[in-house]
């Protein structure tokens, strides 16, 4: 076969951004991976390796297409162009930069790559297009994070001209972009997988095929022998420290490899190490393993029967733990309401879909071990590695990569012990990236929930007596379920008053993936079930949907479930207030639309749902403090050491916002750390919609302290101003008429450098709950309201959302394009979560199986920002990453039931359950017919 | 393990007749590499996408030959009369533009997935395989090409070179609607390609119904369409005429994405909807996603 004149000896040779290259590639390798390992391409991101995120789009001679389809040795002679490439010199993409980082277009950045070099493509072929073109061009990348809006605007936008590059400037209130938005969007930003040096060794992990087994293995170090570039297989009988990790204080059951038995399918068993070239071939089957597998329980209801595996020693009948909250008498409330309702509801699990699967690598240096890992708990994951390493704090560096999403999940370990591990034993840099298929079978889910309630009123609408009772699949091991199971008791009542009431939950111990944190813990289930009754009241009582919760909304002064008083702050009657006139306007237009359509017999009938929600920030009733650190070097910069990880939600850019407002500067003036554990003190982990509340709180104070001291250098008034000059070597301060400038050189500078410094921890003040869940859990709620609009196919069971109209209240929007940003984004989640989003163990491991919104579901959203500020809060402001999904999925489903009168009870509302549900519905209206 | 990229038809089918060699074939790459979800490669390939002829759409004396290799991309941009819109359609719910972009007409119908878009609007259009090897050339209609579940009737050393389509009269109109549980890079739950013929006197004189993601392989309802001919080309007449029971031939499987029993009524909404976007004198033929 020596006629084939282009046959590969492995030397390939095209054009890569204009610039001709040569690389040695392997026969078949995918060009994703020839772009990243071979050309230094780390801006083609890999996601999912099977064509179902596009965050791996490349340019080949104009088209856009995935590098991980795309045989690397197709392009011999071809014409690549990469995002960077095009960042970096591409007309058309300059017009795209810039109006990305107007509108927060990216937000993690991992999917921005794709997006970019999909909107280059169209924008070549259609130099205006519309919002549909931009939509079909760019349906083949996932996004996690924005919601797509922002997307679609910028592409738009960059296709009726240039629009002047938007500044990082401004105080508190200041719609600025992203201070760290120019790396994301010409993709330069290093995330996990991008920072590992070329000759680390590379970790692969053998798991569990099965739910519940017991294993042994065979000749193991006769497997490293025989296999060459090999360098050693891990177990639990390598780990020097203890192997078991968690995040709540009394529930650290999770090993870093199982012991004898495996308790889900996907957990880790063993780590194998060795060369790029060694790992990249090796089949895991066919390491020594024996399996016998157990009977296995994967359903809450399977886990508590009679006889059911016991998954863990401490916990009888699978019960990991309760929760209760109850005040006055629920039972004899409802018992004696005039109107009463009731339901079931189901929700499954939900997977966080990042866009990037964990990675990172981890390196000695010295006597001391570097993890460098996409987390969102620095500190948390430092703690935990000690533990199982058995190696002072002190010793072990965490160095947080960019993160490509995390909303809960990248809180708990994933890869970092088996870097940590690997290194410790090779001495070598290693590096490790999750598969998409094992980041989904192995990291934490949303926990499936199974809630039964009641809800009792007067004829005239006042809530009298709410009963929850909801048992939640925490999958094989704790992690975030005990917080599930207590954050949910204490908000099941929805932000309404409700004088007697009892909530109980029960977090129940599976042989599934573990449950953990995922935006909201617990609270978007509950809603579902408790604003889902709201509106089976209202229609019970014959009263407006939103005028019963604006009934019922708690005010100022009023008990919520845990006896807890806020005299001021609370926001969810402005929140229903600002929905009113797109209430009345879009319930109109729907009903006027349905009357045309079966006036037709069209089977398409649209519907209005609102829900309301509200979430509390921060720990519940456990200390959570931030602490953050300053200085001035001096040459003039002002160096903020921001430990709060910037997942995407933009808390680099809101921190910076709120400690240069408190210093009396503009966020251009300050350089940032970022939470590297050498450098920079602990900011808490980025959850519990707590970084904006916390970490800005001790921001503000670090910053008043710096100011103070700055200040004294010319005792100067309090009102005095401070002009910064970075490289200056000076300071300006005008006081009055008087301006003093310092020069900096003349002053000591501390160990950092820093001629002025300053660190100031903060911690909401909050109180222990009591055995009846009565006490103060969080220092400040936010509140949120949203109406949904959908269309339904009534012959297909499909819901389109057609628009969403959301009242956030943040009590002071810090950065109203980022609040944006997070409606946008957390709706997506929510309408993800009710209408296609199930992830089932063994069956939906990969994007295409398991449904995330793309770019074509997600319909236009107005974002009304509601302002009632809150004492606690920096400049009043309140969290909100969290709060945004919690009424979506809620009031999808409540337009449902207005256009079709069918009421949903399960998560994910797919078309064949809608349909279903519309039958039911159907039916039972014949029925009352024929007794009428 | 090799990498050989065939410039010219002999070289690929001389490499396909070394039963050794033991070749896959390759174009655009996007069911080759998901299949072998995250492990390496260990089959050589035979990249066809440099074979002159095989990419491309031409009109010929018989009708249309569609190039193995053309990409769903060329589908839709082709210049086609209006029997090929039901293909079109399809060709743009093909995953992705970055799919469309690479993927193949000929590797759509040699992946033989139960859901594989592009087979419903060929089965309507009456296409056959045309595949070649060292031995000769055959044509083989395409409802006896797939076979199954990921099976074709393509021998280890042929090679897809072309699908044809037959001529159609001018009056041909086509349509396709997929279902799925979102817009884009979705799987089908269920998906109808159909076309009609109609005569001078408005009345239909040729109906062509195919069914995708209800059976192992796609079908076309014969009984369906020859009960349709005669009837009046309008959507009113259409949709009236078509029953449950004329879904008898399919046999939807429960999966992930939908139960047999929605699969079933699913079809039939469909199966009338894709009918009355064919005539296209109205209807209902709007779908709530893709």
């Amino acid at each position: 076969m020596d006629d084939f004149a282009d046959r590969p000896t492995g030397a390939l040779s095209f054009t890569l951004n204009g610039r001709a290259v040569e690389v040695a590639s392997l026969p078949g390798e995918r060009l994703s991976e020839t772009m990243r390992e071979r050309c230094g391409a780390r801006d083609v991101k890999i996601g999912c390796n099977a064509g179902d995120c596009g965050a791996c789009t490349v340019l080949v001679d104009g088209a856009a297409v995935c590098a991980c389809l795309t045989p690397a040795h197709q392009v011999a002679g071809a014409r690549v162009e990469t995002a960077a490439g095009l960042a970096a010199g591409d007309p058309v993409a300059e017009r795209l930069k810039a109006s990305f980082a107007r509108r927060g277009a990216a937000q993690c950045g991992i999917c921005t790559p794709g997006m970019m070099a999909s909107a280059v493509a169209l924008l070549r072929a259609v130099p205006a297009p519309t919002e549909a073109e931009v939509q079909d061009a760019l349906g083949g990348v996932l996004c996690r994070c924005t919601g797509y809006r922002a997307i679609v605007e910028a592409v738009v936008a960059a296709g009726r001209g240039a629009e002047p590059a938007p500044e990082i400037a401004g105080r508190v209130g200041a719609a600025s972009a992203r201070i760290d938005g120019a790396r994301k969007i010409d993709g330069t930003e290093l995330f996990g997988d991008d920072v590992a040096p070329a000759d680390a060794l590379v970790v692969r992990v053998l798991r569990s095929p099965h739910p519940h087994a017991r294993f042994s293995f065979g000749d193991l170090d006769g497997f490293v022998a025989a296999t060459p570039g090999l360098d050693c297989i891990l177990t639990a009988a390598d780990i020097p420290g203890t192997n078991r990790f968690g995040v709540i204080p009394g529930f650290h059951d999770q090993p870093v490899f199982a012991e004898g038995t495996a308790r889900h399918r996907g957990e880790a068993v063993a780590a194998l190490v060795g060369s790029a070239e060694a790992m990249r071939g090796l089949d895991l089957a066919a390491v020594p393993v024996t399996w016998e597998p157990l009977p296995a329980s994967l359903t809450i209801d399977e886990a508590l029967a009679e006889g059911a595996p016991q998954l863990h020693e401490a916990a009888a009948g699978n019960v990991m733990c309760r929760g209760l909250v109850q005040k006055g008498d629920a039972e004899a409330a409802l018992a004696a309401a005039e109107v009463t309702v009731e339901g079931r509801f189901v929700t499954s699990f939900v997977e966080h879909g990042y866009i990037e699967p964990e990675a990172g690598f981890a390196q000695m240096v010295g006597d001391r071990l570097e993890v460098h890992a996409c987390t969102q708990a620095p500190v948390m994951d430092q703690e935990a590695l000690a533990i199982i390493l058995g190696l002072p704090k002190a010793r072990i560096r965490i160095v947080p990569t960019a993160v490509g999403g995390g909303f809960g999940s990248k809180l708990d370990l994933s890869v970092q012990p088996f870097l940590a591990l690997a290194a410790m034993r090779t001495g070598r840099p290693v590096r490790i990236t999750y598969t998409r298929q094992e980041s989904m079978q192995s990291t934490t889910k949303r926990h499936p929930g199974e809630i039964v309630l009641k809800i009792g009123a007067t004829r005239d609408g006042r809530l009298t007596g709410f009963d929850f009772d909801g048992a939640f699949n925490t999958g094989a091991y704790a992690s975030w379920g005990p917080t599930v199971a207590n954050r949910v008791p204490v908000h099941a009542s929805g932000p309404y008053h409700v004088a007697d009431y009892r909530a109980r939950s029960a977090a129940v111990y599976t042989n599934c993936p573990p449950a953990g944190a995922f935006r909201g813990f617990g609270v978007p289930q509950s809603a579902i079930a408790q604003e889902s009754l709201m509106d089976e009241l209202a229609g019970r009582l014959g009263i407006d949907p939103l005028a019963l919760r604006m009934q019922n909304a708690l005010g100022n002064g009023q008990p919520t479930a845990t006896g807890q008083v806020f005299e001021q702050g609370v926001g969810i009657g402005a929140c229903f207030a600002a929905l009113q006139p797109g209430w009345a306007r879009e319930r109109a237009a729907a009903e006027a639309f349905n009357a045309r359509a079966a006036a037709q017999g069209q089977p398409l009938r649209r519907g209005v749902g609102v829900a309301g929600g509200w979430y509390g920030c921060g720990n519940t009733s456990l200390p959570n403090p931030s602490t953050i650190k300053c200085g001035l070097r001096a040459d003039g910069t002002v160096v903020l050491h921001q430990g709060a990880v910037d997942i995407g939600q933009g808390s680099n850019t809101v921190i910076a916002q709120i400690f240069a407002t408190a210093l009396g500067v503009g966020i251009e003036a300050l350089a940032l750390l970022g939470g590297d554990t050498d450098i920079t003190p602990d900011a808490g982990k980025t959850s519990a919609s707590r970084q904006t509340f916390v970490s800005g709180n001790a921001a503000r104070l670090s910053a008043l302290a710096l100011r103070e001291r700055i200040l004294r250098l010319s005792n100067a008034a309090e009102d005095a101003a401070i002009r910064l000059d970075p490289g200056s070597g000076q300071i300006r301060i005008e006081d009055g008429g008087q301006v003093h400038t310092v020069a900096l050189g003349d002053m000591a500078a501390d160990a950092d450098g820093y001629v002025l410094a300053a660190t100031e921890s903060w911690d909401p003040p909050i109180s222990p709950l009591d055995a009846n869940g009565q006490g103060i859990p969080y220092a400040q709620f936010g509140y949120a309201a949203q109406i949904a609009v959908v269309e339904v196919d009534t012959r297909l069971g499909t819901v389109r959302p057609l628009r969403f109209i959301a009242a956030h209240d943040v009590g002071r929007a810090i950065n109203p394009m980022l609040v944006r940003g997070q409606v946008e984004g957390g709706i997506a989640q929510g309408l993800g979560m009710a209408l296609m989003e199930e992830f089932i163990p063994g069956r939906s491991e990969n994007l295409h199986d398991y449904l995330i919104p793309t770019i074509g579901d997600m319909p236009e959203v107005e974002t009304l920002i509601v302002e009632e500020p809150d004492a606690h809060g920096p400049f009043g402001a309140k969290g909100l990453g969290e709060h945004v999904l919690i009424p979506t999925s809620p009031a999808l489903f409540n337009a449902v039931r207005h256009a079709t009168g069918a009421r949903l009870t399960r998560a994910p509302a797919t078309p064949e359950r809608v349909l279903a549900a519309i039958r039911e519905a159907e039916s039972r209206e014949a029925e009352t017919d024929r007794n009428v | 393990m090799d990498y050989l990229l065939a410039t010219s038809l002999n070289q690929a089918l001389d490499a396909l007749a070394d039963p050794a060699a033991g070749l896959r074939v390759v174009a655009g790459g996007t069911d080759v590499y998901p299949a072998l979800r995250d492990g390496a490669l260990t089959d050589p390939l035979l990249d066809v996408t440099r074979v002159p002829g095989l990419r491309g759409i031409a009109e010929t004396g018989a009708g249309w030959r569609i190039g193995a290799a053309t990409t769903w991309t060329d589908v839709v941009r082709a210049p086609l009369p209006p029997c090929f819109d039901g293909l079109k359609a399809a060709a743009r719910e093909v995953g992705s533009i970055q799919i469309q972009n690479a993927g193949t007409v000929a590797g759509n119908l040699c992946n033989a997935s139960p859901a594989a878009d592009g087979v419903p609007p060929l089965l309507a259009l009456e296409a056959s395989v045309e595949l070649q090897s060292r031995r000769g050339s055959r044509l083989v209609p395409l409802g006896g090409f797939v076979t199954g579940v990921r099976q074709t009737a393509r021998a280890p050393d042929e090679l897809v070179v072309a699908v044809h389509v037959p001529r159609r009269p001018a009056a041909t109109r086509s349509a396709f609607l997929k279902l799925g549980s979102r817009k884009y890079l979705v799987i089908s739950i269920c998906m109808v390609a159909a076309e009609i013929t109609p005569d001078a006197a408005g009345r239909v004189a040729r109906a062509r119904v195919a069914v995708g993601a209800c059976s192992p392989v796609a079908l076309r309802l014969e009984a369906l369409e020859a009960r349709l001919a005669g009837l009046p080309a309008t959507a009113a007449a259409l949709t009236e005429a078509v029953t449950a029971a004329d879904l008898a031939p399919l046999a939807p499987i429960d999966d992930i994405r939908g139960g047999a029993g929605y699969r079933r009524d699913a079809a039939l909404e469909l199966v009338r909807r894709t009918l009355a976007a064919a005539a296209g004198t109205g209807g209902i033929s709007e779908m709530g996603h893709g």
